[in-house]
């Protein structure tokens, strides 16, 4: 928990208009499901494309083997170097992994990414993640994967692996070689505001400038997360929480009445607050 | 009574903020989401034109939402609105067939030449291999099968008949299997040529060695075979796609050396921007590289076993080396006058 909290992922991204877009890098953890997904999409195509390929060569008969067995080879050798290379350069900058959790490769620089960094970043897979496989694969195939062969087999994979652990900015070595890094792409709809709710039970709840002074903007992004979340115990007990603080003391049934109108009072406040030149960052703030 | 008054007017602006722009955030994001499906063509002009007006007005709205509202869904919205929209309008975007010429016409030829020192210094250590297989296997036979591993020698070792080396160079013709033998060869040859670009990354102390043993198993082939007076045929039976691959292996080792001298020597720049600039260089080179071991496996493949004249061999050969090197070195010359 506390290294998670040490790991800041928001950079700057100043765009030729001025404003800082503030990307967020994908966590480890994004990264490789997105990478283990791409890795079961290559093998079940690689699987696939095998199977088709046998049977192709039973219908086929021997003489047709040749150019079935050059169209097997070329497109398992494609599948391992250029899916990766063929994705990310597209359109959307990302494989269909990434796709999925919602992550794309972005030029560290800001500027358009470039297919010579898709490329330098991606062939160093190689080291990374297929060279130590393969050593070990050939080593255990050919029964003579000793303890030491294995051990620094996997020592290389664990460095290669852990690597973006430990730099700031979550490097693969392939990323630190192309200048580029990954950030976080998520589609986000837009939701309803939750000040303009419409609730006959809010419209009783009025509350004292006291009371709207007891919080501040951290407080109510949080109260806004759980009011979209709609779950009814954290409605109670943040609305419990809430009624001691500010001494007013809701009816259990009514938690998410009191919250919504306590919301819009508390956010009309402190946005008035805002324009007065006053941004209220937490409760400690005055 | 005022302080309610004013509280409501906030909240009256504020949600006639988000009322007039709404429309135009709706619109940007299903345009976004169409070009990011498919290629722009499917727009048509005047969604186009629209794309970065949108785009402006999606970033301004974010600024005022940042300065003036507290409703963390919508400031959120509008980032990710505006960030897909960044992407999107400033990526570089260039048609296929223009990268692709690009590419041959420029990019390729600068990449190799920019590493003109490493690839000295690369075919420099093929060389010098070659050398010290020669010298090692003439010294002692011993030598041979710890420089070549039995599996790629073919059966082909120093106690060898001159008849049995002689077939290994002109028979073969009869395979039927050379377009699939070209096939295997080219991917082969490319996953060892990736490696000794990615190996660099190590302080290029790997490129290196496997550069040296490259050339240390050419010269252990070579000694066999000059022992027997048959070094001139070898010469041709190689040449033929030798003189491609063993470029195309030798550059792919300078790209390696130059990732790892620049992370250990980054000069003026800091030392990331300085692997990411080798990187790029590199990696432009290593895609031309693959080129080169495409038209290396399918010259081996196919002509050697079908080409058994020693001349013609020779000819494509250094027909070849030349090609590759007015490419690279003279091309520019050409197009600049």
């Amino acid at each position: 928990m506390a290294r998670r909290a040490a790991f800041v992922a928001a950079r700057p991204l100043i765009t030729p208009e001025g404003v800082d877009l503030r990307v967020r890098l994908a966590d480890a953890g994004t990264r490789a499901s997105a990478f283990l997904l791409d890795v079961v999409i290559i093998s079940t195509a690689a699987v696939v494309i095998t199977i088709v390929a046998l049977f192709g060569l039973r219908g086929l008969g021997e003489h047709e083997l040749q150019p079935l067995f050059i169209v097997w080879i070329i497109l398992i050798f494609l599948l391992r170097n250029a899916y990766f290379i063929a994705f990310e350069a597209g359109r959307r900058a990302a494989t269909p992994g990434k796709l999925i959790v919602g992550i794309r490769v972005a030029s560290r620089s800001g500027a358009g990414l470039t297919i010579d960094q898709v490329i330098a970043r991606n062939l160093m897979r190689e080291i990374e993640i297929f060279l130590p496989l393969s050593i070990l694969a050939g080593r255990g195939g050919a029964g003579v994967a000793d303890t030491l062969t294995t051990i620094f087999g996997l020592v290389w994979a664990l460095l290669f692996a852990l690597f973006p652990i430990f730099n700031r900015d979550r490097l693969r070595i392939g990323d630190l070689l192309a200048g580029t890094w990954v950030v976080e792409v998520p589609k986000l709809a837009l939701v309803e505001d939750l000040s303009l709710r419409q609730d006959p039970v809010a419209d009783g709840f009025h509350f004292s400038p006291a009371q709207l002074d007891a919080y501040g903007i951290a407080e109510l992004h949080k109260l806004e997360e759980v009011l979209r979340r709609d779950d009814y115990f954290a409605l109670r007990a943040v609305a419990e929480t809430i009624g001691r603080k500010i001494g007013a003391a809701p009816q259990a049934p009514d938690s998410r009445a009191f919250l919504t109108a306590y919301y819009g009072e508390l956010r009309a406040h402190l946005e008035r607050k805002l324009l007065l030149g006053n941004r209220k960052a937490d409760k400690h703030a005055r | 009574m005022t302080m309610q008054a004013g509280t409501n007017a906030v909240r009256q602006s504020l949600a006639s903020f988000r009322q007039e722009r709404e429309a135009d955030w709706k619109a940007f994001e299903a345009l976004l989401a169409r070009v990011e499906k498919r290629a722009p063509r499917a727009l048509s002009e005047e969604e186009l034109l629209s794309l970065p007006l949108l785009y402006r007005s999606a970033l301004s709205s974010l600024s005022v939402a940042r300065a003036t509202s507290l409703d963390n869904a919508l400031v959120s919205y509008l980032e990710s609105l505006c960030l897909r929209g960044y992407f999107y309008l400033y990526g570089a975007r260039r048609g296929l067939r223009q990268r692709i010429a690009d590419f041959f016409l420029h990019d390729w030829p600068h990449a190799i030449r920019d590493l003109w020192r490493e690839t000295l210094v690369s075919v420099g250590l093929t060389a010098i291999g070659a050398g010290a297989g020669y010298w090692l296997v003439a010294s002692d036979k011993g030598w041979y099968d710890a420089i070549i591993a039995p599996g790629l020698a073919g059966g082909r070792n120093p106690d060898s008949s001159a008849e049995m080396l002689r077939s290994v160079l002109y028979d073969g013709a009869s395979s039927e299997f050379l377009s699939s033998f070209a096939a295997y060869l080219f991917t082969h040859n490319t996953q060892v040529a990736i490696l000794a670009f990615a190996l660099g990354f190590a302080f290029a102390v790997p490129s290196v060695l496997l550069i040296l043993m490259n050339g240390c198993m050419l010269g252990a082939i070579f000694q066999i075979y000059a022992a027997k007076g048959l070094g001139f045929e070898l010469g041709g039976w190689l040449s033929i796609h030798g003189t491609t691959e063993i470029f195309a292996i030798a550059l792919a080792g300078a790209a390696g050396i130059r990732i790892g001298t620049r992370i250990a020597f980054p000069g003026e720049l800091p030392r990331m921007a300085a692997a990411a600039q080798a990187g790029r260089v590199a990696a432009t080179a290593m895609v031309g590289v693959v080129v080169m071991l495409l038209f290396a496996g399918l010259l081996e493949g196919i002509g050697r076993q079908t080409i058994t004249s020693d001349g013609v061999r020779y000819a494509i050969g250094g027909g070849m080396l030349a090609l590759w090197s007015a490419y690279f070195y003279l091309f520019r010359l050409v197009r600049h006058g």
